[in-house]
């Protein structure tokens, strides 16, 4: 490690919650006290430089798995830059996530508490930890697959129920992980390993479907618009409520290699030449869209949320049953006098 | 979760006051406030003959003492957030009967691998499939040790009555939280839709084991049979998986050695507690040459046929599981030494008298009963009548 | 001021290929890795918009802006 640009003792310090809070600064603001030098003495102290946001990853399992040119690995960079920008203290948040490449992105790779869970219980499992404790960001990243397949029922319901989670949808339009089938994203008439005579099924919009059932804040962005895409995953952050951003992802190697191309670059080139902002398209019919990725914040709504109902309903109960223990309506409660 | 200490309080007081009153109720019902009393801070849960009444107790009664209850959109949500929320400090238990039960299957296997204390109430009823909805069986017996896939070890208890299930779902808790593991309440229809006078007890004197929380630096899985728990939010940066992984939890799904350590440890530290586990009610009499065994609802007209048995000069020895899983092998044992012949009625085809069957060294004779039907004491005590006859 | 990881790069092109004013090239040597990673070829052209650092799914080149921390500090 570059000696100088991550201090090794303030790495410490700072996964052990022992750093000095104020010197936790923003990416685009003052010079990152981890970096400690200006980048001429940097270069004079050794080689290669590492990039100052690895204190929020598991540096232990890097580099990355993920295949060249995998949009997982730009989502993680986004993630990470996103946090790094809220000053978000790494030890308040949970990342939840499923099976599959995408719920790779922050098990094991970010350093927070993970919950990695079975194929499709994320949201399921995240729901559990958010009631427990509201006071933690609990956030969901996982694919296609994941989300809109086997954990689709899970999806629309917490949509429904308006708990503060934030779920960020990696839709590379395909099972990557167990190498290339079909999935409820795929574009009609897509090749596959499992529809090897063109895909006869028609896709989710799965924004479009977590808008309808509810969600808080839904956008859809793609692995291209990283600005637009870290903005949008501090807005579902901060978003009380449910609050979901579909990101729109290159998969070289079991999508690429079965529909054209295993470029990277040709592939995202792709997503940003389908994309169009949901501003420019009054007007448009379904057909114009047709195969057109729309993205931009698509619904945002004030809800009341789950959670806070749980803990109104558990104070309202509480306040009664302490009046009705005031009033002496069970009054005898002598069992209880001797004290524990 | 630190609950604070008016919070405690209010709720001690709260269940003392329920404690005072005189209950009359099911065995689900009962099963719910044993949760209530042991300490339960979240229920996750979807509605199913017969265990809804555990749910709809549990939805009155977790307000009350500061705990929450979801109704989830499936099975698969209710284990998942139930996991979820033990891994946020929460006593977390859900219930459910057979078609749920096989729902639950591949999370419990989660729960097993990521050693999550968490409970499950499994109100066992007739299948396979729909079967017979309302009706109740002991068809579960093998799903809840074999339920999952691979290598586990799980801990089964199995009530007779409504007190019982009251009982055992507090012991239930704190073996969940002794042992890291998800434990299974496998009680049966009958039991649970059964109405009986239920004693609660004073709410200070429910035993209620805290988790052992690892200390700075203390692998959370590893380096113990039992390593001490970490939850969200303590800054450890904990990495839970259902994958194979090391003593800090991290995945390592390609070294052999590391898979073989960690699923013999879930399998040993189970099985070094078996004798610590075992429940077993023994009534066994001198010089009997014939046995009954019984679990559940079953047990009760069990009883009662050997105790009429008895008073016609017969000698019997009865023996009830309480523990089903880990098998109480060694107090089967003793309980059935000497005798020729051990008569197991169940509410299935076998399947715990073939258990029985590989530990003791008497003849076993399946009892078998299905179709939603309860033994009677009287077949149970011809049975026994002609076993004793013959010997 | 430029950063390049060579080690963590795994020459995906992307950086270069995105770059809007064509800052970056391929190198035309490999890493310990046998990836190409990218060459900062014309540096006065950055204007520090870190396009590269966001898109890079590697963490495996960012950028140092002194005069911009400067300005924000
Ligand atoms: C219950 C279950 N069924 C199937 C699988 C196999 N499986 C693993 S990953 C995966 C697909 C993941 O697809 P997606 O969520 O889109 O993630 P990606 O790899 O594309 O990022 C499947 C089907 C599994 N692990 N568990
Ligand atoms: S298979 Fe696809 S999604 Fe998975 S790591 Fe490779 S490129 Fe990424
Ligand atoms: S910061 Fe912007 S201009 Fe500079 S090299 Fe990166 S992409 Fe090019
Ligand atoms: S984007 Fe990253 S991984 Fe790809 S070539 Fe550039 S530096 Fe290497
Ligand atoms: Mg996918």
């Amino acid at each position: 490690m570059l000696k100088g640009l991550i201090d090794p003792e303030f790495f410490e310090a700072f996964t052990s919650g022992e750093a000095d809070e104020s010197q936790h600064l923003p990416v685009y603001g003052t010079r990152d006290p981890l970096l400690g030098l200006c980048p001429s003495e940097v270069e004079e102290e050794s080689g290669p430089a590492h990039h100052r946001l690895l204190r929020y990853l598991r540096k232990e399992v890097l580099p990355t798995t993920f295949c060249v040119g995998c949009g997982g690995g730009t989502v993680l960079n986004t993630f990470a830059h996103a946090i790094d920008e809220m000053h978000i203290d790494p030890r308040e948040i949970v990342c939840v996530t499923g099976i599959g490449c995408s719920s790779w992105i922050p098990s094991p790779y970010f350093l927070c508490d993970t919950l990695h869970t079975t194929h499709g219980r994320a949201i399921a499992f995240a729901c559990g930890v958010k009631v427990m404790r509201p006071d933690m960001k609990v956030i969901i990243i996982a694919g296609d697959g994941d989300l809109a397949g086997i954990g689709g029922n899970h999806l629309i319901h917490a949509a429904r129920r308006n708990l503060d989670l934030s779920v960020f949808l990696v839709n590379n339009f395909i099972y990557g992980m167990t190498g290339g089938q079909v999935s409820p994203t795929t574009p009609f008439g897509t090749r596959t390993t499992t529809t090897p005579y063109l895909n006869l099924e028609h896709p989710f919009k799965i924004a479009d479907v977590v808008a309808a059932a509810g969600g808080s804040y839904v956008a859809r962005w793609t692995t291209y618009h990283v600005f637009q895409l870290m903005e949008s995953m501090q807005n579902a952050i901060n978003k009380k409520g449910f609050s979901f951003v579909e990101i729109i992802s290159q998969c070289p190697v079991s999508y690429g290699k079965m529909t054209g191309t295993s470029d990277p670059v040709t592939l995202l080139k792709q997503l940003r030449d389908a994309s169009i902002h949901v501003d420019d398209t009054d007007g448009m019919s379904e057909e114009d869209l047709e195969g057109k990725f729309v993205v931009g914040k698509l619904v945002e709504r004030q809800r009341a949320e789950f959670g806070d109902g749980l803990r109104q309903l558990i104070s309202e109960r509480r306040e009664s049953i302490s009046a009705e223990l005031d009033r002496g309506l069970r009054q005898d409660t002598s069992a209880l006098e001797t004290g524990r | 979760m630190n609950r604070p200490a008016e919070n405690i309080e209010l709720t001690d007081l709260y269940l003392a006051g329920l404690a005072e009153q005189e209950h009359f109720i099911q065995g689900d019902e009962a099963a719910a406030l044993g949760a209530i009393f042991a300490g339960c801070t979240f229920f996750g849960g979807y509605p199913i003959t017969p265990a809804s009444e555990i749910a709809e107790v549990m939805a009155r009664e977790l307000p009350n003492v500061g705990g929450y209850y979801v109704q989830f959109e499936d099975e698969l949500a209710s284990i998942s957030a139930v996991i979820g929320a033990a891994w946020a400090g929460a006593r977390a238990m859900t219930a459910t009967s057979g078609p749920g039960f096989s729902l639950m299957q591949e999370n419990i296997g989660y729960a097993c691998m990521t050693e999550t204390p968490c409970v499950i109430i499994n109100v066992q009823r007739s299948g396979p499939s729909t079967g017979q909805a309302t009706l109740p069986a002991q068809g579960d017996v093998m799903q809840a040790r074999w339920g999952t896939h691979g290598d586990h070890e799980i801990i089964a208890l199995a009530p007779s009555s409504a007190q019982e299930a009251f009982d055992l779902v507090i012991r239930c808790f704190n073996l969940a939280e002794e042992y890291r593991t998800p434990v299974i309440l496998l009680m049966d229809g009958e039991i649970g839709h059964l109405r009986e006078r239920v004693i609660l007890p004073d709410p200070r004197t429910v035993e209620q084991t805290q988790r052992r929380k690892a200390r700075e630096g203390e692998d959370v899985f590893g380096g113990a049979i039992v390593p001490p728990m970490t939850e969200f939010g303590d800054g450890g940066f904990v990495h839970v998986t259902g994958s194979t992984h090391k003593e800090d939890g991290l995945r390592d799904v390609q070294t052999q050695s590391v898979h073989d350590r960690l699923v013999r440890r879930l399998v040993a530290k189970i099985e070094q507690a078996r004798e610590e586990i075992a429940l077993v009610d023994v009534d066994s009499e001198e010089g009997a040459e014939v046995g009954v065994l019984a679990y559940g609802a079953t047990a009760r007209p069990a009883k009662g046929a050997v105790l009429r048995a008895r008073s016609e000069g017969r000698s019997v020895s009865f023996c009830r599981p309480v523990t089903i899983w880990p098998f109480p092998i060694s107090r089967i044992q003793e309980a059935s030494r000497g005798l020729r012949q051990l008569l197991v009625p169940e509410m299935n085809l076998g399947q715990l008298a073939r258990e029985v069957e590989r530990f003791v060294d008497c003849e076993v004779v399946p009892l078998s009963k299905i179709g939603g039907v309860v033994h009677s004491s009287q077949e149970i005590h011809a049975a026994i009548v002609e076993a004793t006859d013959s010997c | 001021m430029i950063y390049i990881d060579e080690e963590f790069c795994k020459g995906c092109r992307i950086c270069s290929e995105f770059c809007p004013t064509g800052v970056l090239g391929v190198s035309t040597t490999l890493n310990s890795k046998g990836y190409y990673p990218p060459v900062v070829e014309q540096a006065y052209e950055c204007h520090g918009c870190r396009l590269c650092e966001l898109l890079c799914p590697e963490f495996a080149i960012f950028i140092v802006n002194e005069w911009l921390d400067e300005q924000a500090g």
